[in-house]
């Protein structure tokens, strides 16, 4: 049978992967690339050419921290030129308002900025930057004068998810029309601080409760959207809405991946588009067609009702908790694969006292 | 929200005919949507000054059909774009 391959929506690029923050929940992979790797501006702006012939409608401007690329002015005026609507994910750090005066008259389409806590001491604590909050609170107001559509990036475990509420009401307090409450996934670097990031039960049930309430009072004034820490859920999440579906992400040294984790994952080889056309990499690419569609998934799933739902879920996941990428996602209830999961879970979370977290230096 | 209410594309939200897939879409934060005829026919009539109910009378106009059956639809569809932020309406 072959698969309908439709050309993608949204690209990720991660122009580099300096950051001046230091999260434990890092979801980059742990071998970073040297800033020596990086693709040239010229190398970005064919790109953004390239990915909007292909059919890429949004991109986001990642890293790392994007504003750690001195040339991010003219990556955003480059995007707009290939009629991109361009999102930068950003700490903050890095920003002040000349440049973000510059990145409003390069056509900057919207801003996502980055929240690791409600108070200084929290943020700054989990950021491993010190004054990191206060700037961040700056740059926020900038942002706010300047008239950028705002989301707020919440990401949360075990230590801030009990500060819900008072997140709410910041990204409410910034003017965001948006914000996302994002627990941990683990990935990368988060995967070694997992035992600390990993919420309790409790912690999960009233913030679905929170969030509930938020969605119904808040509705036309913040848009809430919930990712959820998935170890609790019953069924895995529809990872990258499918792989090779939806999206593809771009590494700072031109590596082209299927979602931003796949290099965990060890018999795929990847392209780079200083080699190859993007569009080649997309239809053709051997990582790209590893897990395209429904046909090479294991007989439990081809009979589930939730096939094209979940699409097994994760493979990245499947691989760093079972060691097979070809498994079903082991957050699913049905999978063998589950009590795995419920294992590490049960052990993480009962431990009496939390380990430290790995600061990522 | 009703035939009173004057909504505007806020910054961030635009209109774009996406060439690959010879569809238009509306394009916001973290958000496409794919737009039928009516949906880019209301769109083009969010200027911040038409309220709901003169957008729908032009449409009634238009394309010849009765207000009452469009109206409806036409808040309906306006009021799911406000939820999902991709709206913006004038305060009164």
């Amino acid at each position: 049978m072959s698969i309908r391959i439709d050309p993608p929506m949204a690209m990720l690029a991660e122009l580099t992967h300096r950051c001046p923050l230091a999260c434990p929940y890092c979801s980059n992979p742990t071998e970073l690339l040297a800033k020596e790797t990086e693709l040239s501006t010229d190398a970005w702006a064919d790109i953004f050419q390239q990915a909007a012939k292909l059919g890429v409608l949004q991109l986001h401007l990642s890293g790392g921290e994007p504003a750690s690329r001195r040339d991010l002015v003219e990556l955003v005026a480059a995007a707009r030129e290939a009629g991109l609507y361009t999102n930068l994910i950003t700490s903050g750090i890095g920003l002040n308002e000349r440049r973000l005066r510059a990145l409003d008259e390069a056509g900057l389409d919207h801003v996502q900025l980055s929240l690791q806590g409600v108070t200084a001491a929290m943020a700054d604590r989990i950021g491993g930057y010190k004054g990191g909050f206060d700037r961040k609170m700056h740059v926020a107001e900038i942002i706010a004068d300047i008239g950028f559509p705002l989301t707020l990036n919440a990401v949360m475990h075990r230590e801030n998810l009990d500060d819900l509420p008072a997140t709410i009401d910041m990204a409410l307090r910034l003017g965001a029309r948006r914000i996302e409450i994002a627990c941990v996934q683990f990935q990368g670097w988060a995967l070694v601080n997992r035992a600390v990031l990993q919420p309790s039960r409790e912690q999960v049930d009233a913030a679905k409760k929170t969030v509930a309430r938020a969605i119904e009072t808040l509705k036309g004034r913040l848009v809430i959207d919930f990712v959820p820490p998935d170890y609790y859920s019953d069924f895995p999440k529809a990872c990258m809405n499918g792989w090779g579906s939806t999206g593809l992400n771009i590494t700072p040294n031109g590596t082209v991946l299927p979602c931003h984790a796949a290099e965990t994952i060890p018999h795929l080889q990847f392209e780079n588009v200083a080699k190859r056309e993007l569009s080649d990499i997309w239809y053709d690419g051997a990582a790209f067609n590893a897990y395209r569609g429904t046909d090479w998934l294991p007989e439990l799933c081809q009979g589930c009702d939730r096939r094209d739902i979940d699409f097994g879920g994760c493979r990245c996941q499947a691989m760093a908790v079972l060691g097979d990428a070809s498994a079903p996602d082991p957050v699913c209830r049905k999978s063998p694969g589950r009590a795995a999961l419920d294992a590490l879970l049960n052990e993480e979370v009962q431990a009496v006292d939390a380990p430290e977290f790995v600061f990522r230096r | 929200m009703t035939g009173a209410d004057v909504p505007f594309l806020p910054r961030g939200v635009r209109t774009h005919f996406d060439a690959v897939r010879k569809v238009d879409v509306l394009l916001g934060p973290e958000r496409v949507l794919v737009l039928d005829q009516v949906g880019t026919a209301v769109l083009g009539r969010l200027d911040g000054v038409a309220s709901l109910d003169q957008i729908s009378a032009d449409l009634s106009a238009v394309y010849n059909a009765p207000v009452d059956v469009i109206a409806p639809d036409v808040i309906a569809f306006v009021e799911d774009l406000r939820d999902k932020g991709m709206v913006h309406v004038h305060p009164h």
